[in-house]
């Protein structure tokens, strides 16, 4: 457990550095959120100080971020200003929905990656080897934003799926298993965009630790007793492979939350990506400096949760880093 | 990031091993010279704007005219829209227009040095030669692909340069000083590493300027890319550096009175270089698709200078999406680039482990 106590520290130390860091850049932008509102002949100057001051926009940026550590304290995270809110209501529930669409593609992705890897490995050279091979560069080559919006005119065109948002219209009149129903269709296709985003990079990832290890001396001897193939690929290679396909699995993390970005915008998935950029847009330094912060809290869990795993899945590891 | 295997030949069948690299940077470097020759081989100016003529779909090439007859040079009829009629187009059959080789048309300029008006192809005048389809301007998308590729490709090269050398330089100095300075350095990286790279970019995006000229635009686009990329670089950069630095004959370098400048240009650079070609092709195409994202979004490029991504951006009104295909050439495009790129880094790759070994 020190181990993971260590790496829990760790990953706060970074986050504090992140935001630091991020406010230093968000604090280094030219204009804030008012600038827009000065145009409006409407609005009075004073008004326009009025708000600067309740904002602290005229704060030196240490004050400023000193402000806002206090303001984490309280749980706010800060304060919006294009939603007239603190930003820490506002960040959950566009993290849960983007932990919806990532979480069901790691796994997917992770469910067809493993047997199609594995059984590549075991014919390399094969025909299926060679398929798997070409359908993995082919789709390794097709960026994040095209696969976006090639589903969504397939949406488009067969009209059998939703093309945007998380929920339909009625959705507050709808039964809790309608509401379920409706959900899932609108997340269909963001997730297969993640899924479809994240796979080839498995596929050789997998197939390639498992070729390391299917030469290895034990192997041999294995099948020289006479141990079943499958068995012996499931069994004994895989669970000799697994490690760097765990810390691949906290790899892949940053990967996906990125491609979950342009997904989600395109989509129109109420996710942090599309908060992120609709922050950007509207110059909201607060909303912006805490997507970045949850987007690098999401990463930083990953990276937990793949330790987590080599703890539990290799014992060597246990001795060294404690 | 790429996923990078390093399983021999398993992405391009192309060409003798070993000697890949060469046919793939050659192949890179033809198409990106040709971008610079955008002027020359689009037939017409990318800013002009027909505004009668939105989304017009792409100009056939014909060869026999109506009466049966079989021309050896191709060409086209003029495009005709029935009144009453918003979306069909239709092709006048009175009158053809051959498409003629080097022919006089919409001034330009190459590499900001040669003015001509001389086309790689086009027609006389008279008509418009959309092959690739207009946008909702009624802007030739063929000649923006060409422009935009200026924009796009480049941002890939010249972003991958800026992070690489960053990241070289930081990671060189951290490696070889070591100590504080490697501390110091390695642990900002560690930051920069910590953030999702879509998420940073945008943060980053966010400390510049919203709203910005077209002009600027690329370079402000091309600082953030470059801002945002050198972590990886360097921290690779600087455990190359360090092992190279206690190989035996760097130690005996140093020994006989070696200066650090001579250490580093003689001993060490060689050592990276190799691997930092391999890092440059892997980020060329992230950079790529850095551009047109923002752009996308419309936070990059912005109108009327075309790129890649905000020629894209109309596809996000969904009556543009589900009807007008041509308008996905930019981002169809990418595919085979980034292979390229791909095959180029897989390339590098087995040659560097080659060396090593």
């Amino acid at each position: 457990m020190p181990y993971l106590c260590w790496r829990l520290g760790h990953g706060l130390l970074v986050l504090i550095g992140v935001s630091a860091l991020s406010f230093l850049l968000a604090g280094a932008a030219p204009g804030s959120f008012v600038d827009e509102l000065k145009l409006d002949p409407r609005i009075s100057p004073t008004t326009i100080s009025a708000l600067r001051d309740r904002y602290g926009l005229d704060q030196s940026l240490p004050e400023k971020y000193f402000h806002w550590l206090q303001s984490i304290a309280r749980g706010e995270l800060g304060f919006s200003v294009a939603y007239n809110s603190p930003v820490g209501p506002l960040l959950w529930p566009r993290a849960r929905n983007t932990l919806l669409l990532a979480v069901p593609a790691t796994a997917l992705a992770w469910l067809i990656a493993v047997p199609v890897g594995t059984w590549t490995a075991s014919r390399r050279g094969g025909w299926a080897d060679r398929i798997a091979a070409g359908a993995t560069t082919a789709l390794l080559g097709v960026p994040d934003l095209l696969l976006g919006l090639g589903l969504l005119l397939l949406a488009v065109r067969t009209g059998s799926f939703p093309t945007g948002g998380m929920v339909s219209l009625g959705y507050a009149e709808l039964g809790p298993s309608e509401r379920i129903k409706d959900v899932i269709s609108h997340f269909l296709l963001p997730v297969t965009a993640l899924t479809l985003v994240t796979l080839p990079v498995l596929v050789r990832h997998v197939r390639a630790s498992l070729l390391d290890v299917l030469h290895a001396p034990f192997i041999q001897a294995a099948r020289a007793i006479g141990i079943s193939e499958r068995r012996l690929l499931f069994r004994h290679a895989l669970r000799a492979a697994a490690n760097p396909l765990i810390s691949l699995l906290g790899l892949s993390v940053a990967g996906l939350l990125s491609a979950s970005l342009v997904v989600e915008t395109i989509m129109s998935w109420p996710g942090l990506g599309l908060l992120l950029l609709e922050a950007v847009v509207a110059r909201d330094l607060h909303l912006v400096v805490g997507a970045v912060m949850c987007s690098t809290v999401l990463l930083i869990a990953g990276n937990l949760l793949a330790d987590g795993l080599l703890y539990l899945a290799d014992p060597r590891i246990r001795p060294e880093q404690a | 990031m790429i996923g990078h295997t390093g399983a021999p030949g398993w992405l391009w069948p192309l060409g003798g091993r070993g000697r890949r690299y060469r046919l793939l940077l050659g192949l890179l470097g033809v198409l990106h010279v040709s971008t610079l020759f955008a002027g020359f081989l689009a037939p017409a100016d990318p800013a002009t704007q027909n505004r009668d003529l939105p989304f017009a779909p792409p100009t056939r090439l014909h060869f026999v005219d109506p009466s049966g007859r079989l021309h050896l040079r191709p060409f086209v009829y003029g495009l005709a829209r029935p009144s009453g009629d918003l979306e069909g187009y239709t092709e006048d059959r009175n009158r053809i227009y051959p498409v003629r080789f080097f022919v006089r048309g919409a001034p330009y300029r190459i590499a900001g040095l040669v003015d001509s008006d001389r086309h790689l192809f086009g027609t006389d005048g008279g008509t418009h030669l959309f092959l690739l389809g207009s946008d909702a301007y009624g802007r030739d998308q063929l000649s923006r692909f060409l422009y935009g590729a200026q924009i796009s490709l480049f941002a890939g090269i010249l972003g991958a340069g800026l992070s690489l050398g960053t990241g070289m330089l930081l990671g060189g100095v951290a490696g070889y000083y070591g100590a504080w300075v490697d501390e110091t350095i390695m642990r900002v990286a560690e930051l920069f590493l910590a953030l999702p790279w879509m998420y940073l970019l945008f943060a980053v995006r966010m400390a510049l300027p919203l709203r910005i000229e077209p002009a600027q635009a690329f370079l402000l686009v091309l600082a953030v890319i470059g801002l945002i990329g050198w972590a990886r670089p360097a921290r690779l950069i600087r455990g190359v550096v360090l092992s190279a630095k206690q190989q035996d004959y760097v130690v005996a370098a140093r020994g006989l009175g070696a200066s650090d400048t001579h250490l580093l240009r003689r001993h060490v650079l060689p050592q990276v270089l190799g691997i930092a070609l391999t890092q440059a092709a892997l980020l060329a195409p992230q950079y790529i698709l850095a551009e047109v994202t923002l752009s996308f979004f419309g936070l990059g490029v912005g109108e009327p200078v075309p790129s890649w991504g905000n020629m894209l951006a109309s596809l996000q009104r969904y009556d543009v999406l589900s009807s007008y295909w041509w308008m996905f050439v930019p981002g169809v495009a990418l595919i085979p680039v980034f292979l390229l790129y791909y095959a180029l880094a897989d390339a590098l790759h087995q040659r560097s482990a080659a060396f090593s070994r």
